[in-house]
């Protein structure tokens, strides 16, 4: 038997270097310049073949069902994105008057992968799970929730850290107002605009001589929706009779609506959302509320901010009830028809207005990006800023530079009276041109001449 | 005058379900001696007791409307109720619209078994341990018993009206000589004040009338001496435990129509009573009573505009307040009995 010893020769030392050489500049030879500026000098740059979007939405806690809605929405544009299913509203999006540069192959060629997050409708824990997906999985953008304490706290988060934030569903006018920031970008309307679009159709139904009293949920967003339609409504000639403050953990609101009849108001503003919009419009209802006479009209309710979803919750008591909405399932435009053909085909039911921002908000950024040539996030807010695009469900819209607000017609809508389905809860009637609901970017309802969006934040 | 009297009548159907909570909890305290924090979550199943029954009877087949389409384009389809069928749309819907009131039967089952379930599978483990130990465990139940509920219902409210002729407010103001739309009352909050005090005396002349509630009042006083007499008072204790549950329960079925269930209902409330409970003084049924409606009109009047302007957000601490002067000034709250939870 014979034994062969392999000795490693000068040769072999020589090829092995060289080899481990080659290895060694590899990366240096794909980091190349060109390449270098798109995936390095940023954090959490995306080195692999794919790219991890974060989409924080509340999974547990009283929003748990928007929450599930935007989830279907985000993974049915990672589908989008990666070129799978049929395209969605990324076959009706124009930008900037062209087309999208989305081709269906991901994002900057790498294909789209996310993690997820459990906001809890709670700053601290949507703030914890942000930074959870952007420290341990390498998330590159950060996007959604159901509530503007939520958005405002993670907003400010990622621009400390350097990424950027696509807000979800924040109605208030702090997300970007006074709060406003460079990494963040909201494409969901906000008080302002409610209660500008629906004054009008307020006193055109109800007439210019009413009394108003308005109960508010006691936090961020229900102060400035307060504001926002009590400025509105005034401007029309309405007198704002009180406006209580009811605590945000309230369930029964008797105590709350029963003096409203005894002050001599003949409209009742329920600033309310989520849970408390449904038990406060159902015990106005219970009150007799509706069916009363007051000033010798009818008595009558407004709900600044309607959500299907929570709107289901409050069963036939939102028939005839005005209020305004984001995106309506029902719109007849293209892309709307289009967005809900593909969720209603991957889901058996349409979309809300929820999954409708953040479905756009994240064809927005993967937009961004690939017009940026980069993931950097300066490179992502110079892309988005001051962009007109359109075939995204809401017609022309303008993602205005000044505080990264978006600005385009705003749904006024009815609750339906003989709805046909379980879905059929609204109906649009008026669509407020965008020009109606434009404001200055210093309005004093928006932090005045000191809200600033500060310099964006590449987090190195 | 209208503004007080109405407030007063607000806290006595808020009052109501503080009370019927607050009665449950110091019964299974008063017999077993355990602090139940899964008292709220009875409450919670009980008013998906009405979602399920209402549900039930609502069981349909699908028809399809070729006139019409779907959200798709798809023709639609239309969800024809059995009852509709078996009984005629007229009296099928009216059963159906009568769901909350047949659920009060329909509950009394599931509460016993739910009672029974609990105390026998998991709360009697705990009797001899310390009440450290009782709130964890049953607040944990608490947990685990509203994720099963968000888990099958979803975590939005369900509406779940009253029946249609109980919809709607009348005109109490007018009725006692004031102003026409001053003082307006819900039918239905009415109801629930009137079951609530049915029920109240009904567990009170049990307890009062009966063999059987003359036994677990002694073994409340002196649980040694009745056991020694050769009463099995834990079989006893553990009845007492199911009819505590299907109080809850009964108190939930009801508050369905007021506010839509869901599934965190049981929580909101379960706090509130424990201070009703303590208020009351611990052990004592009839402070418990006293205590749910006396808390209920106070954060009623609390609540109002007019307070709210003078002491900004006493609506939201005014029950803390008054717990805290109450037991400042009476420790054992306002009827407490000497010798309970002092050991």
């Amino acid at each position: 038997m014979t034994f062969t010893t392999k000795t490693v020769g000068r040769r072999g030392v020589i090829q092995g270097g060289a080899a481990l050489g080659v290895g060694l500049a590899a990366p240096t030879f794909f980091n190349s310049p060109a390449r270098a500026d798109m995936h390095t000098g940023y954090l959490n740059a995306p080195q692999g073949g794919t790219v991890t979007l974060g989409f924080n939405v509340p999974q547990s806690g009283p929003y748990a069902e928007e929450g599930a809605d935007e989830l279907r929405a985000y993974k049915l544009a990672v589908k989008h994105l990666n070129g799978e299913g049929d395209g969605g509203m990324m076959n009706t999006m124009r930008i900037n008057g062209g087309d999208t540069a989305l081709q269906g192959n991901g994002i900057l060629g790498k294909k789209v992968e996310y993690v997820t997050g459990d906001t809890q409708t709670k700053s601290d824990a949507a703030r914890a799970s942000a930074r959870s997906m952007i420290e341990k999985d390498g998330a590159i953008m950060i996007t959604g929730g159901s509530s503007s304490g939520v958005a405002v706290a993670v907003q400010a988060l990622c621009q400390e850290t350097g990424i950027i934030f696509m807000a979800g569903l924040t109605h208030s006018n702090d997300t970007t107002g006074k709060d406003r920031k460079a990494n963040g970008f909201r494409h969901f309307f906000n008080s302002y605009m409610s209660g500008a679009a629906l004054a009008p159709v307020l006193a055109a139904n109800y007439g210019t001589d009413r009394k108003a009293y308005h109960l508010t949920a006691d936090y961020n967003w229900g102060y400035t929706t307060e504001e926002a339609v009590t400025q509105a409504t005034e401007a029309m000639g309405w007198e704002t009779v009180n406006a209580v403050k009811t605590p945000l953990t309230q369930t029964d609101f008797s105590s709350y609506i029963a003096p409203v009849l005894q002050s001599g108001a003949d409209v009742l503003v329920l600033n309310h959302y989520g849970g408390n919009m449904v038990n406060s419009l159902t015990n106005a209802v219970q009150f007799g509320l509706r069916d009363a006479e007051v000033n010798g009209k009818n008595f009558e309710i407004v709900v600044p901010l309607y959500s299907r979803l929570m709107a289901k919750g409050a069963g036939a008591n939102v028939k005839g009830i005005f209020g305004s909405t984001n995106w309506h399932w029902s719109l007849s435009d293209d892309a709307s028809k289009a967005f809900v053909q593909s969720f209603g085909k991957e889901y058996g039911f349409p979309p809300s207005q929820a999954a409708h921002t953040c479905y756009v908000q994240a064809l927005l950024y993967a937009d961004a990006c690939e017009r940026a040539g980069t993931f950097n996030p300066c490179g992502v807010v110079e892309a988005l800023e001051g962009l007109e695009f359109d075939g995204l469900g809401n017609g022309p819209t303008l993602y205005r530079a000044e505080d990264h607000q978006c600005f385009k017609d705003v749904l006024v809508v009815k609750g339906k009276e003989n709805p046909e389905s379980e879905f059929d809860l609204l109906e649009v009637v008026e669509v407020t041109p965008v020009d109606q609901v434009m404001y200055a970017p210093d309005h004093p309802q928006m932090g005045g001449a000191e809200a600033t969006l500060g310099s964006c934040n590449t987090g190195v | 005058m209208e503004a007080i009297l109405l407030q007063i009548l607000n806290g006595l159907d808020k009052g109501s379900a503080y009370a019927l909570i607050a009665l449950g909890l110091t019964l299974i305290f008063g017999t077993l001696g355990v602090v139940n924090f899964a008292h709220g979550a009875l409450f919670m199943i009980g008013a998906f007791s009405a979602v399920t029954l209402s549900r039930l009877l609502s069981t349909s087949y699908t028809v399809i409307d070729e006139s019409r389409t779907d959200f798709l384009g798809n023709p639609l389809k239309v969800e024809m109720p059995y009852l509709h069928d078996w009984f005629g749309p007229e009296f099928g819907q009216a059963i159906i619209n009568w769901s909350v009131p047949l659920a009060i039967l329909f509950s009394i089952p599931i509460m016993v078994a739910v009672g029974f379930a609990m105390e026998r599978g998991l709360i009697k483990h705990f009797y001899k341990r310390p009440h450290a130990d009782q709130i964890l465990v049953t607040f944990g139940l608490a947990i685990v018993l509203q994720e099963i509920v968000k888990a099958v219902y979803g975590a939005n409210p369900i509406p779940t009206p009253a029946p249609p002729a109980f919809s709607g407010s009348f005109d109490f103001g007018a009725l006692i000589g004031f102003d026409p739309l001053q003082i307006m009352y819900p039918y239905w909050r009415l109801v629930y004040f009137a079951f609530a005090i049915l029920i109240i005396g009904a567990v009170f002349a049990f307890l009062r009338f009966t063999t059987f509630g003359m036994v677990v009042r002694a073994g409340m006083a002196d649980r040694e001496t009745v056991g020694l007499l050769g009463i099995d008072i834990d079989k006893r204790f553990t009845i007492m435990f199911a009819i505590a549950a299907v109080v809850a329960g009964l108190a939930g079925v009801m508050y369905a129509p007021i506010n839509s269930p869901n599934y965190h209902m049981g929580m909101d409330f379960l706090v509130l009573s424990f201070v009703v409970v303590v208020v009351g003084g611990m052990g004592s049924l009839s402070g418990a009573v006293l205590a749910g409606f006396l808390l209920g009109i106070l954060e009623s009047f609390a609540s109002m505009a007019q307070v709210i302007e003078v002491v900004p957000g006493i609506n939201q601490i005014i029950i803390y307040l008054v717990a805290i002067l109450i037991l400042l000034t009476r420790p054992r709250g306002l009827m407490g009995r000497k010798g309970v939870m002092e050991e």
